[in-house]
C-alpha cells in the first residue's frame, strides 16, 4: 500500500487506469469479423453498412451470436471451434438454426414481446417447410425472403418481406420457369397479379391493406389455398359479396361441382376490375362459360345487365345536364350531392349480383333511378331558369334599346338646325 | 298652371329654386374632337351608385362571419328571387367601375386636364382610385371562398414587407396575425362603412372642384381657340350633355346585365383555413400587374429583399402618381414630357404585365 | 326658350318623347321589378350556415333515424331507443359513403365497407379511421334544430 502512497506510485496508478481505460471502449467495439470480412468478395463478403442496418446488430447482437466465435480475437483466430465457431449453417439447418431464438417466446421477451414465435412451426406446414423435410433445399428457407445479413423489420418499406415488396420477393423463385420446372406449377402468377386491381391498391393508390400473395397465401405457412377455402379468403376483406354468395345457388352447385368459388369467375391472380360486361353475352360474359345461352339464367342475366347498364346511363344523363347547368352558372350542389347517392346505389347493385337473383339487384337500380330522376328534373329546372334569365334580359335589353334610341332621336330634335338649335353656340 | 309649374313656383317660393339651378342651366361642355372623354367620369360615378344600391340590397341578406357569409351568398345566389342578378351585377359593376376609373384617370392625363388649377381635382380624384382599389380588396374576401382567401392571405402579406410599418399594417388589415373570421369581419366593416363615407365625401369634393373650374380642354384645342374665337364651340350641359351621358348610362346598364345574366359571378368553394392553397392563386385583374411584377422581381435586388424593393418602388410610383400635376410646370416642358412619358410608360407597363400575369399562367 | 314649331314638328317632338318616356319607364319597370322581387324573403328562411331544421317532432320513432341536408352535405338524425336525439354528419370517413342507422343493433352503419360506429359518432369497427362529427340537436316548440357544436 505504501507503494501507491508515494508520489511516483501515484503517477504509475494514473496511467494504468488511464491506459485500461482507453483500451476498454476499444475492446468492446472490436469485431475482427468484419475487419476481413468486409474486404472479402461475395459470397463471403459482409460489409459493415449491411451490419449496421441490420435489425439483428441494432439490438445488440454480434456476428457470434449466431455464428459463434470470438470477435475480439484478429484473424482467423476469431473462428476459433473453442469459442463455439459455428460457421455457415447448411441450408436445411438454417429453419431451425434462426427458431432457436425465434421459436423461443421467453428469449424473444427480452427484444420485442410483441413479435410472433410460431414462424418455425408455422414453416413446417407449409409447402416449403414440407419439401425441405423431404430434402429439397431449393424451396425457400428463411434467409430467403428476409435476406441473412442486413435484416430489415417487416415494417421498413426496404425490407423484402414489407407488403409492398413481397410479390416481388416471391416472383424471384415463382416467376423463373428454369428453377421451377421440375414443380410443374405455373409461373406467371407474378405477371398476372401485376395486372390485377389488388396490386394498383398497393402500388397506385398506397393501400398497405390490399392483398398481396402472402395474405392469401399465408407468409410462413405458404400454402395455396384449397379449392373449398378459397371463398373464406375473398371473404375476409369482400364481405358482401361473399355473404350474398352463400345464400344463393351457385354456392351448392360450385361445391358439387369442384369448383373455387370466387375464382371461377374472377380469377385468382389475375383479378381484374370487374365490369358489368361480365354479365352480358359478349366476348367478356363469364356465365356463358357454364350456361347455355337462351336458358333461364341467362334470361335473368340479360335483365340484370340491362338494368346496371340502365342506372349507369341514367347517372351520366343527369351528369351531363347539371355540368350544361353548372356551366352557364346555375346553382346545382345539391342535386351534383345527390347524384352520390345514386351511384353509390349502382355500386350496391353490383355487390347483390352475387346473390344472383335478379329482383334483389332490381330493388338497387330502382332506389338509384329514382335518384337520378329527381337530379335530372333539378338539372333540367336550372336550365329552364336559366333560360328564363335570358328572356328576362332580352326584355330588359329591347327596353333599354328603346330607350337609347328615343335618347338619340330626342338629341337630334333638340339639336336639329345648326344655328338655331337649342344645344350649341 | 301645369303641375310641374306649380311644383316649380312652390319651390321657388321657399329656396330660391331658380338661383339653385341657373348655374347648372348655364354649364357648358366643351365640344371637340376629345369630347367623348368627358364621359368616362360620368360613367365612373353611375357605376359606384349602381354599386351602392346593389350594395345595400345586398346588405339585406348577407351575413359576415367565417360560418356564415359563404353560405349566406350561396342564399343569395340560390333562393333569393333575383338574388343572383343582384350579386353578379355588383361583382361585374365593381371590375367595370374600377377598369373606368383608370380610363378616366388615364384620359385625364393624356389630355393634360390635371394642369393648373386643377390640380386638387387631380388630387382627390387619386385618392378616390385608390379607395376603389381598397372596395375591391376588401369585397372580395366578403364571400370566404378558397381563391378569395388565399388571395387576401398573399395580399396582406405583402403588405406586411413593408419595411419598419408593414408588420403592424399587416396585423392592423388582418386583425391579427393570420387571415380569420376576424379579417373578415374587419374587411367587412371596411367594405360597407368605412370606405364608402370617405368615397362618399372625396366625390362630393370632386365633383365640386369639377363645377368649380368646368372641364379643361386640351391644351392643342385650346391653344387654337385662343387664336380662333369663333371656333369654340359648347354643349349645354342641361339637357344635351346630360341626355347623352344617359346614353352612355343605359348602355352600361345594358352590359351589365347581359354580363349578370350570361356569365353570372361564381360561388367557389368555402374557405378552409386549414387546407393548402390550391394551385392557380390569383388576384383581382386590377392587382395582377404589380403581383407579376412581385413574382419576376430577382430574390436580392442590390443590397435590398426583392420584394421589399418591388412594394417599395410601387408605393413611391404611387405617391409620384398623386403628385404629378406639379411636376408638369417645371422645367418649361421637360416636366411635361416627363409627365407624358411616366403616363406612356405606365400605362404600357400595366397592359404588359397583366396579360402577362394571365398568359403566364 | 320656346320657338316657334311646325305641327309636324311638334307632331314628330310628341311622338318622339312619348317612345322615350314610354321607353323609360318599361325599363325603370325592368329594373325594378326584380328589386320588388329581391326585397320579399323567400319561404325558406336562411337559418345562417350553422344551423338546420333536421324535422319536426313525430317525424321518428325511437330507434329510428333519417338523412337530412345539413349545409351541402348529409347528416344523420337518430331517434334512440331511449327517445334521444343525436345528430351525425352521414359522409364516412373512409371513402365517403353515406352512412345508416341499423335499429337491430343500436349502431351506426357504412353499407360500402362494412364500417361502424356508435352512436356517439366513435368509430368502432371496420375501415372507418375517424369518428364521424357529432352535431348538436336543440327541440325548439314543434322543430328539431341541428346545429354545429360550437367551439368553448
Amino acid at each position: 500500500m505504501d507503494t501507491w502512497h508515494s508520489r511516483a506510485g501515484r503517477w504509475i496508478l494514473a496511467l494504468a487506469l488511464g491506459a485500461g481505460f482507453c483500451a476498454l471502449p476499444a475492446g468492446a467495439q472490436q469485431n475482427s469479423c468484419l475487419d476481413c470480412h468486409g474486404s472479402l468478395d461475395p459470397p463471403l463478403q459482409v460489409t459493415a453498412e449491411q451490419y449496421a442496418r441490420d435489425i439483428h446488430a441494432q439490438k445488440g447482437l454480434n456476428c457470434a451470436s449466431c455464428h459463434g466465435g470470438d470477435p475480439t480475437k484478429a484473424d482467423m483466430d476469431a473462428m476459433s471451434k473453442k469459442a463455439g465457431f459455428r460457421g455457415k449453417p447448411d441450408r436445411k439447418q438454417i429453419p431451425e438454426f434462426c427458431g432457436k431464438c425465434h421459436s423461443d417466446a421467453a428469449f424473444l421477451r427480452q427484444y420485442n414481446p410483441s413479435l410472433r414465435t410460431d414462424q418455425l412451426a408455422q414453416y413446417k406446414t407449409s409447402v416449403h417447410g414440407q419439401r425441405l423435410a423431404h430434402g429439397d433445399s431449393k424451396v425457400a428457407v428463411c434467409i430467403d425472403c428476409h435476406g441473412v445479413h442486413g435484416i430489415r423489420p417487416a415494417s421498413d418499406t426496404r425490407s423484402p418481406v414489407n407488403p409492398l415488396n413481397v410479390a416481388q420477393t416471391c416472383s424471384h423463385c415463382h416467376s423463373n420457369a428454369e428453377y421451377m420446372k421440375e414443380y410443374k406449377i405455373p409461373t406467371d402468377q407474378f405477371e398476372k397479379y401485376s395486372k390485377s386491381v389488388h396490386h394498383e391498391a398497393m402500388t397506385v393508390r398506397g393501400d398497405l391493406s390490399a392483398p398481396t400473395c402472402t395474405t392469401c397465401h399465408g407468409n410462413h405457412g405458404a400454402a395455396p389455398p384449397g379449392v373449398g377455402s378459397v371463398r373464406n379468403v375473398c371473404a375476409t376483406c369482400h364481405v358482401f359479396q361473399s355473404q350474398m354468395f352463400d345464400k344463393s345457388t351457385h354456392k351448392a352447385a360450385f361445391e358439387k361441382a369442384g369448383l373455387p368459388g370466387c375464382v371461377v369467375c374472377h380469377s385468382n391472380h389475375e383479378v381484374k376490375h370487374p365490369t358489368d360486361a361480365m354479365l352480358s353475352t359478349g366476348p367478356q360474359s363469364v356465365c356463358v362459360r357454364c350456361h347455355t345461352p337462351g336458358d333461364r339464367c341467362d334470361q335473368a342475366t340479360t335483365t340484370i345487365h340491362a338494368g346496371l347498364t340502365h342506372l349507369q346511363g341514367a347517372i351520366q344523363e343527369a351528369d351531363a345536364v347539371l355540368a350544361v347547368a353548372e356551366s352557364s352558372g346555375m346553382e346545382v350542389s345539391e342535386a351534383r350531392l345527390n347524384q352520390d347517392q345514386a351511384r353509390d346505389d349502382l355500386t350496391k347493385a353490383r355487390v347483390t349480383i352475387h346473390s344472383f337473383r335478379k329482383e334483389l339487384v332490381n330493388q338497387d337500380i330502382q332506389a338509384g333511378l329514382k335518384v337520378t330522376a329527381a337530379d335530372l328534373e333539378a338539372g333540367k329546372g336550372a336550365l329552364r331558369e336559366r333560360d328564363y334569365r335570358r328572356v328576362g334580359l332580352a326584355v330588359s335589353v329591347f327596353f333599354i334599346l328603346i330607350v337609347l334610341l328615343g335618347l338619340r332621336a330626342y338629341i337630334r330634335f333638340i339639336e336639329r338646325e345648326p344655328n338655331t338649335s337649342e344645344g350649341t353656340s | 298652371m301645369g303641375p310641374m309649374a306649380r311644383a316649380r313656383e312652390w319651390l321657388e317660393e321657399r329656396i330660391h329654386w331658380a338661383e339653385i339651378i341657373a348655374p347648372l342651366k348655364k354649364k357648358t361642355v366643351p365640344r371637340h374632337k376629345l369630347s367623348p372623354w368627358y364621359f368616362l367620369g360620368g360613367i365612373t360615378l353611375f357605376l359606384f351608385m349602381i354599386q351602392v344600391c346593389t350594395g345595400i340590397l345586398l346588405l339585406l341578406y348577407y351575413r359576415p362571419g367565417a360560418n356564415e357569409a359563404f353560405e349566406s351568398v350561396q342564399y343569395i345566389m340560390t333562393r333569393v328571387q333575383f338574388g343572383w342578378l343582384v350579386r353578379s351585377i355588383h361583382s361585374w359593376s365593381a371590375n367595370l367601375m374600377i377598369l373606368t376609373a383608370f380610363a378616366h384617370m388615364f384620359s385625364v392625363l393624356f389630355l393634360r386636364a390635371y394642369r393648373k388649377p386643377r390640380e386638387l381635382t387631380w388630387v382627390s380624384g387619386m385618392v378616390l382610385l385608390f379607395l376603389a382599389l381598397g372596395f375591391g380588396f376588401s369585397g372580395y374576401l366578403l364571400p370566404w371562398n378558397t381563391l378569395a382567401f388565399f388571395a387576401t392571405k398573399v395580399g396582406t402579406q405583402i403588405t406586411g414587407q413593408v419595411p419598419v410599418v408593414g408588420h403592424a399594417m399587416m396585423v392592423f388589415l388582418r386583425g391579427g396575425e393570420d387571415v380569420t373570421g376576424a379579417t373578415l369581419t374587419r374587411f367587412f366593416g371596411f367594405h360597407v362603412a368605412v370606405l364608402p363615407g370617405i368615397t362618399v365625401l372625396l366625390i362630393m369634393i370632386h365633383l365640386a372642384l369639377v363645377q368649380y373650374f368646368g372641364m379643361s380642354v386640351p391644351p392643342g384645342v385650346e391653344q387654337r381657340w385662343k387664336e380662333h374665337p369663333e371656333e369654340v364651340r359648347g354643349t349645354k350641359f342641361f339637357p344635351n350633355f346630360f341626355l347623352r351621358e344617359l346614353m352612355a348610362w343605359y348602355i352600361a346598364l345594358g352590359a351589365l346585365g347581359a354580363l349578370a345574366a350570361i356569365w353570372p359571378w361564381e360561388l367557389g368553394t368555402k374557405a378552409d383555413p386549414f387546407g393548402s392553397a390550391p394551385a392557380g392563386i390569383r388576384p383581382e385583374w386590377y392587382f395582377m400587374f404589380m403581383f407579376q411584377t412581385l413574382k419576376k422581381i430577382p430574390a436580392r435586388l442590390w443590397f435590398m429583399d426583392g420584394e421589399v424593393a418591388g412594394i417599395l418602388v410601387f408605393g413611391a410610383a404611387g405617391a409620384l402618381w398623386v403628385l404629378l400635376p406639379f411636376f408638369d410646370p417645371v422645367a418649361k416642358g421637360r416636366g411635361r414630357r416627363f409627365v407624358m412619358g411616366a403616363g406612356v410608360f405606365a400605362l404600357a407597363y400595366i397592359l404588359a404585365m397583366t396579360v402577362y400575369g394571365y398568359v403566364a399562367q | 326658350m320656346e320657338r316657334e314649331e311646325t305641327p309636324s314638328l311638334h307632331g314628330r317632338r310628341r311622338l318622339i318623347e312619348t317612345v322615350l318616356g314610354g321607353g323609360l319607364l318599361a325599363s325603370i319597370a325592368s329594373f325594378l321589378y326584380p328589386v320588388m322581387r329581391y326585397l320579399i324573403p323567400p319561404r325558406v328562411v336562411d337559418l345562417g350556415g350553422d344551423q338546420v331544421v333536421a324535422g319536426k317532432v313525430g317525424d321518428l320513432k325511437p330507434n329510428g333515424a333519417k338523412i337530412f341536408r345539413f349545409g351541402t352535405r348529409p347528416a344523420l338524425l337518430v331517434m334512440t331507443a331511449e327517445g334521444e336525439y343525436r345528430a351525425l354528419s352521414a359522409v364516412c370517413t373512409h371513402l365517403g359513403c353515406t352512412v345508416q342507422y341499423r335499429g337491430d343493433l343500436h349502431e351506426i352503419w357504412c353499407a360500402c365497407h362494412n364500417g361502424f360506429y356508435d352512436l356517439n359518432g366513435r368509430n368502432v369497427s371496420g375501415p372507418p379511421p375517424r369518428p364521424l362529427e357529432v352535431y348538436q340537436v336543440n327541440v325548439r316548440g314543434e322543430e328539431i334544430f341541428v346545429s354545429r357544436k360550437r367551439e368553448s
